[in-house]
């Protein structure tokens, strides 16, 4: 385990002075005056960017540990910040609710909303003994369309200042709340994961699930509260984009499921199960935003962009050291 | 004079720095069944790896027939007429037992696979062999010793194998199947192709073996012929001592009734169990496999309900179904098959042992790390657990240790009643001794141990009765002075 996390630092730190390198050569080349790269604008603005990913990316990793993947956390993400957004708009006329605003509502509904999502998953899998990935699959489609049944496909804006405060305002006058936030969420799971009871049958779970259960441990509940943690988050993630853009979007999020798996799988999460940490996913997260803000600084086109993120994710899990080779 | 059918001498191999063989040797003649011992680590598998060709050794010499030969890879191996039957079973569940089979190298016709074909000759030799399978039927269908037996099946189609490797092929098998096994060895062995036998259970050696070779430390030590060795002198030389007595049993039972069972079936596992577990005492449950034994014992600890009776622990009736009440009120168990059911394999030696104990060492779900550190350090002293660290992963140790942490890890709670379920397959002679000594200890302070084995003087040694299963029935309940070899078996066929 030791190993699998520093492999990600060590391809961090290289990543970032690749990058910044690479910058340097730019102003030497006389196209800028400072290297874009290492300045603390731009490293915050990194963390800005891949708060909601790291977000998600948390709850995913809880997910893979027990063996399980989540495919339904973006279209959750969208449909919880939909929920915040119609009962954060000062427009009267989108949801019957809308104009009655109170600043806990949207929040409660949102986290709400996406527990329960996360919880119907989980419920599911351990109920009817399914596999993830078609569940949440389902979940996918499903809260997609409850998203677009909220306003009949129509997007929801002018939402208040106060709410807007969770994607666009500001801590010590440069931190931005969602880096905050996902700081608050880290440290949170991070101890839940490796201080708590919950946390340890977490890995039992997934190392061997027969073996929990002849332990006495209810895999049946640890299943369930997983993807019900993975559903607050994206319910979390969701007010925060929804904040962010000042909008409910019905198309928020799509994909958003793919890089939280990409960010827990760079960071050696094995999607068999067992084997993960939190500290690895952060990594993962940084490498892809790195590699993202890298490459916007040197004026790539998105689609290169694309393709350079998926060999990253392969060469991530190839160089992995402490994967089992085959024989 | 012909040469030996298989000569491998001096063979060394180390693994970053660990010393797997110093001086591996074999020698396996036409004809011959030959049985390999030696305790876990002793070098045995990394031989027999080396031999299929899935390692290269660093030093030494393999000869066959006489001309000297290399494995650059399995296929090699398999082509020089080497084929092993491994001990973990590694068939496809969801393929039919043909396809198994002829895994890789399935009859054609004209690029596609000719099924006609494939399912008959998959049948004559099931036949050939004497095997009672249906060559239709999936692989997942079939007890896990039907499935031992297509394994074997599959090594011996290919048409040129001469000498064919058979590590532990008993361990899962029962009686009649070992039987049937041993007839088809010894046609093997009439036909002039040579047999390496690989096993613990050392009374089937003398059974089937015609020479023997024991490993100790990475070194061939000793070989001969089985004729002119006991098997007291057999485990003198794989331990490297005389051997004291293999079994430990210290405890006499007592009068106070822990365990109640009456009435207790379900179907289709077994019906009308009736017995009662006393305090101090062991009670041995012994039974061909099939007989119903491991479901009783899923049922006993909640992992599933009952169809009819009741369990009642000192007093106290369980509802049935319910790991938790089980777990609570003082009962341990120790499942059949560690890898599948025991152990937690990505985990850590400490976080294995102390999964069960954990729910206790806790405040508003936070770990006390320090109680939970001594209580891991407890257990590795109790069960004497070789493990270079706490943090080790598990699935590093070796068998006997593994089964240690499995033990260790039921013993930690504390219980009053220990389930164990063939405690002793798949581990050495050393270790074995170590989990005897731990439960004549732990039956002399009073608990209660009911432990299922197959291993006929296993059961004879440790236990102070012994309840005879058979179709999942109990047919019979023998004292520890009556029990003889014979009269067991006869209950139980």
């Amino acid at each position: 385990m030791i190993v699998r996390r520093y492999g990600v630092i060590v391809a961090f730190v290289v990543l970032c002075i690749l990058v910044a390198s690479l910058c340097q050569y730019q102003v030497v080349r006389g196209e800028w005056s400072e290297n874009s790269f290492i300045t603390p604008d731009n490293l915050m603005l990194i963390l800005y960017q891949i708060s909601i990913n790291g977000i998600l990316a948390v709850g995913m990793t809880f997910v893979i540990i027990t063996g399980g993947i989540d495919l339904s956390v973006g279209s959750v993400l969208a449909f919880a910040g939909m929920l915040a957004a119609s009962f954060a708009t000062r427009s009267t006329t989108v949801t019957p609710w809308s104009g009655i605003y109170v600043l806990a509502v949207p929040l409660v509904a949102a986290l709400l909303a996406g527990s329960a999502c996360g919880w119907l998953n989980g419920w599911i899998i351990a109920h009817f003994n399914l596999q993830p990935f078609i569940v949440t699959l389902g979940m996918l489609l499903a809260a997609r369309g409850f998203t677009m049944t909220l306003t009949g496909a129509n997007p929801i804006s002018a939402l208040s200042p106060a709410f807007r405060w969770f994607g666009t305002g500001k801590v010590l006058g440069e931190v931005p709340i969602p880096v905050v936030i996902f700081v608050l969420v880290f440290a949170a799971s991070w101890v839940l994961l490796n201080k708590t009871v919950f946390g340890r049958y977490v890995y039992a779970v997934g190392g061997n699930e027969k073996s929990a259960r002849t332990s006495g441990i209810k895999t049946y509940r640890v299943k369930i509260y997983v993807y019900a943690l993975a559903g607050l988050l994206a319910g979390i993630a969701g007010i925060i984009l929804s904040a962010k853009t000042g909008s409910g979007q019905t198309n928020a999020g799509a994909s958003y499921e793919l890089d939280a798996i990409a960010a827990a799988a760079i960071g050696g999460t094995s999607l068999a199960g067992g084997v993960g940490t939190l500290s690895g996913t952060l990594f993962g997260a940084l490498i892809m935003g790195v590699m993202n803000n890298g490459l916007d600084i040197l004026g790539v086109e998105s689609f290169y962009q694309s393709i350079i993120k998926g060999a990253l994710i392969v060469t991530a899990v190839i160089i992995d050291p402490s994967r089992k080779r085959a024989a | 004079m012909l040469p030996p059918l298989l000569s491998m001498r001096r063979i060394k191999k180390s693994f970053a720095g660990v010393h797997a063989l110093v001086d591996g040797a074999l020698e396996l003649e036409r004809g011959q069944i030959h049985a390999l011992c030696g305790g876990n680590g002793a070098g045995k598998s990394t031989l027999l790896n080396i031999l299929m060709g899935f390692i290269q050794p660093d030093d030494g010499e393999i000869f066959i027939d006489g001309k000297p030969r290399r494995f650059a890879d399995a296929k090699e191996a398999l082509d020089a007429g080497i084929a092993i039957v491994q001990q973990e079973l590694s068939a496809v569940p969801f393929l039919t037992v043909a396809e198994n089979i002829f895994l890789g190298s399935e009859p054609r016709w004209h690029g596609f696979v000719d099924f006609k074909r494939l399912n008959r000759q998959a049948d004559e030799l099931l036949v050939s062999l004497g095997f009672d399978i249906d060559a239709t039927a999936v692989m997942d269908s079939l007890s896990v010793a039907s499935q031992q037996l297509v394994e074997i099946a599959k090594a011996l189609s290919h048409r040129n194998a001469d000498i064919l490797i058979l590590d532990e092929p008993t361990s899962a098998i029962g009686e009649k199947d070992v039987a049937r096994l041993f007839k088809v060895l010894r046609d093997l062995a009439a036909a002039g192709k040579g047999v390496v036998y690989v096993t613990h259970r050392l009374a089937e050696v003398f059974v089937i073996a015609d020479a023997y070779t024991v490993f100790k430390d990475g070194a061939c030590v000793a070989s001969g012929r089985t004729a002119d060795i006991n098997r007291e002198r057999l485990i003198e030389m794989m331990i490297g001592g005389a051997l004291e007595g293999e079994f430990i049993k210290e405890n006499t039972p007592g009068e106070t009734p822990l365990l109640e069972v009456r009435g207790l079936s379900r179907a289709p596992w077994f019906t009308d169990v009736n017995f009662t577990l006393h305090e101090g005492e062991v009670l041995g449950i012994y039974g061909l496999v099939g007989s119903g034994r491991t479901e009783l014992l899923d049922t006993i600890y909640g992992l599933y309900g009952w169809d009819a009776g009741g369990v009642t622990m000192a007093g106290h009736a369980f509802k049935g179904g319910d790991v938790d009440e089980v777990i609570d009120s003082g009962i341990a168990y120790v499942t059949e098959d560690r890898k599948r059911s025991g152990l937690v394999p990505t985990a850590s030696v400490g976080h294995n042992l102390s999964l069960t104990v954990l729910r206790r060492l806790q405040s508003f779900g936070m770990i006390h790390f320090d109680e939970e550190r001594a209580h891991i350090e407890r257990a590795i002293r109790m069960m004497q657990i070789k493990t270079s660290s706490v943090d080790e992963v598990v699935s590093n140790l070796s068998g006997g240790n593994q089964q240690k942490v499995v033990i260790g890890r039921c013993v930690l709670t504390d219980p009053r009643v220990l389930l164990l379920d063939e405690p002793t397959r798949g581990v050495d002679v050393g270790a074995k001794k170590e989990i005897y000594r731990f439960i004549s200890g732990f039956a002399k302070a009073g608990g209660g141990v009911l432990m299922v084995s197959s291993e006929l003087e296993e059961v004879l040694a440790m236990s102070d009765r012994i309840l005879v299963f058979r179709r999942g029935k109990p047919v019979a309940a023998i004292g520890h002075e009556e029990a003889t070899q014979k009269s067991l078996m006869m209950a139980a066929l």
